[in-house]
């Protein structure tokens, strides 16, 4: 209980250190960001966009930095970002409402897919040593999870939706059809997300073959593994209820927090597909110097993300008791 | 099966080396670990020939990279290998002058990124009490700062800037991991003989730190080195792709930027942007097939088993002799 609340403790000091990183890098940076972006949209930006721009960067006030610091707290809770300037006169929260669901589905749903698979693959392979599959994956698993994210799903583009046109190009729907309650609008969705969920997998699945080979390794040297041996018990079950029980701890924790990766893990090939996620909108958001929507993005990613170590942490307790004693 | 002939090591020289050998010593290791390993041979191999393009690009690009005029968009030919860009840009040629960015990027950040961790968490481990609590905190934080996105808020309000600043941003956001893995071997050497010698003399603290501790580290060191340079080349192309950072200039990044705008995969000159993306991702395997060699080498568990090895061996030489 103790750890818990210090991780409690250290949520909350991360939490208020990346509000500030927000409130500041915008307030540090040399020279007038709304000035140069006028500049650069030649005078294209409305009145209200500047407005809004400038009450989110505290330009438009001669309140004194600590003041417009809580003041920036206060939006923070009350979710208040201003206005979006891409999708003016949107507000941010509505704009992120839209995205989110389509990032939460495509990533959560490949997460789900390549940690199972993962950690089945990595107990295969652990069982049988120097066999086929401990020899061929994790080399092969190490290479293609230093290839970059966007580039794997560029290939595949490339490969079913250019030269085979087994796919379609990008997106995350047939836009020429819209969206509507029905079981085409749901294929379409499941066909636009083939690719990019593809990329996803085949790019992280490493992650979680090899975290569970090398703790598998270390399990299956443990004397309880060798008792169940010598009892007779038939291998499936000791692979099962024996050893992975045991060495599926540390993936575990992993998929706790990579839940929380989900808003952000898969921001270019987001991009690279023009799926209309919450990616795809923080890079929007960047070209087109929407500073309101990007820091209000960062902000939920960051938080997801903290939240979800924190879960990581009260799952660790509550299944590994060997936490507990400790504590 | 390629796995198998990684040499026998002493699990405990191999992990903390004696302070006595120095370091050559250390690095002879090493570069017989990557020798006897098939798998880092080929990632040494493939650096090679990328640090030998970099070099002699003006001799093996046939083009000026940066000129634009040439036939638009034409496939692959004896005068342009790779073909053309939608600018009129000879693709092969902007690809080798591209490598000089590229890993000009990965080891300046590999360096600074490592240097970075090495100092901050050995000195956490060495000195202690608040210092380490304080620094630990802050490492903490910069590790679940999620490190793409901080990068693309800090790097879009510097957008104008050089490929030097992007680099300094890289290595300053992500240090916090090795640090995290040089504090934990820190501890693991503070009361050691050699340390309580170097306090008796009174040699100060950050003299032990640089030239008593780190020395005996530098496993961990190429290591952090290894796998920073692999992170730093990918967010910073990752980045140059989104349209940050100087993309401008010839590199793999701002040619996968330009290929993307112009829809090059869908325009018929898809090697425009897949023949850079190819050379990052064969950069970065090279670098993480050396560093899977040297985690085997400082971690004997993930070694294949060796009583294995020799049986296999001993039947493979059985079937061979009759």
């Amino acid at each position: 209980m103790i750890r818990l609340l210090r991780r409690l403790e250290f949520f909350i000091v991360t939490f208020w250190a990346a509000v500030s990183i927000n409130f500041l890098l915008p307030r540090l940076m040399p020279g007038d960001p709304i000035q140069q972006m006028m500049n650069r949209m030649k005078g294209q930006i409305s009145p209200a966009a500047r407005h809004s721009l400038e009450v989110m960067l505290g330009l438009n006030t001669t309140d004194p930095l600590v003041k417009q610091y809580f003041a920036y707290w206060g939006q923070v809770f009350r979710f208040d970002f201003g206005s979006s300037i891409t999708y003016f006169p949107d507000s941010v929260t509505h704009v992120i409402a839209i995205a989110l669901p389509w990032t939460l589905g495509l990533v959560g749903v490949t997460t789900i897919i390549s940690f199972l698979l993962g950690t089945f693959l990595g107990a295969a392979a652990a069982w049988r040593r120097g066999g086929i599959l401990d020899s061929v994956l994790p080399p092969v698993f190490a290479v293609v999870g230093a290839l970059p994210f966007f580039f794997v799903g560029l290939l595949l583009l490339f490969i079913f939706a250019v030269v085979l046109g087994w796919a379609p190009v990008g997106f995350g729907y047939d836009v020429t059809l819209g969206l509507s309650m029905s079981w085409a609008t749901v294929g379409q969705i499941i066909a636009h997300a083939v690719l990019p969920a593809s990329a996803i997998i085949v790019t992280s699945i490493g992650g979680w073959v090899l975290t569970m080979r090398n703790t598998m390794i270390g399990v299956l040297t443990e004397d309880y593994v060798k008792m169940a041996r010598a009892k007779g018990l038939s291998s499936t079950r000791i692979m099962f209820q024996y050893a992975s029980r045991n060495a599926i701890l540390p993936n575990l924790t992993g998929f706790a927090m990579s839940m929380g990766f989900v808003i952000s893990g898969a921001l270019l090939v987001e991009l690279v597909f023009s799926y209309p996620g919450v990616g795809f909108i923080l890079v929007q958001a960047v070209t087109g110097q929407d500073y309101p929507l990007m820091q209000a993005l960062f902000l939920l990613i960051t938080t997801a993300t903290l939240i979800s170590v924190l879960i990581a942490d009260a799952v660790t307790y509550v299944i590994d008791p060997r936490t507990r004693v400790r504590a | 099966m390629v796995a198998q002939n990684v040499p026998p090591v002493d699990p405990l020289e191999a992990v903390v080396p004696t302070p006595g050998r120095r370091r050559g010593g250390a690095i002879s290791n090493l570069l017989i670990a990557v020798v006897r390993s098939p798998k880092a041979l080929i990632g040494a191999v493939i650096l090679v020939i990328f640090v030998l393009m970099a070099l002699l690009a003006p001799l093996i690009a046939p083009h000026d990279p940066t000129s634009n005029e040439f036939e638009r968009a034409v496939g692959p030919s004896a005068q342009h290998l790779l073909g053309t860009t939608a600018y009129g840009g000879d693709v092969f040629s902007q690809m080798v002058f591209g490598s000089r960015q590229s890993l000009l990027i990965a080891f300046l950040i590999g360096a600074i990124a490592t240097t970075i961790s090495a100092l901050i968490g050995v000195a956490a481990a060495y000195i202690g009490n608040l210092p380490d609590h304080i620094i630990s905190l802050v490492t903490d934080i910069f590790l679940v700062l999620p490190g793409l996105p901080l990068l693309i808020v800090i790097s879009s309000y510097i957008r104008s800037s050089g490929i030097m600043v992007m680099v300094l941003v890289v290595a300053l956001t992500s240090w916090a991991y090795g640090a995290r893995q040089f504090r934990a071997q820190g501890l693991a050497l503070r009361n050691r003989e050699f340390l309580e010698a170097a306090r008796v003399r009174g040699e100060r603290t950050w003299y032990t730190i640089v030239f008593e501790i780190l020395p005996t580290m530098t496993g961990l060191l190429v290591a952090n080195f290894l796998g920073a340079a692999v992170y730093g080349l990918i967010a910073v192309v990752g980045l140059q792709f989104i349209g940050l950072g100087d993309i401008s200039t010839v590199s793999w990044g701002s040619m996968m930027r330009w290929a993307h705008n112009n829809e090059a995969l869908q325009a018929g000159a898809p090697l425009w942007e897949l023949a850079p993306g190819v050379c990052i991702g064969l950069l970065g395997a090279s670098i993480t097939l050396l560093n899977y060699a040297f985690d085997e080498v400082s971690n004997p568990a993930l070694r294949p088993p060796r009583r294995r090895v020799r049986r296999r061996r001993s039947s493979v030489t059985a079937e061979a002799a009759s």
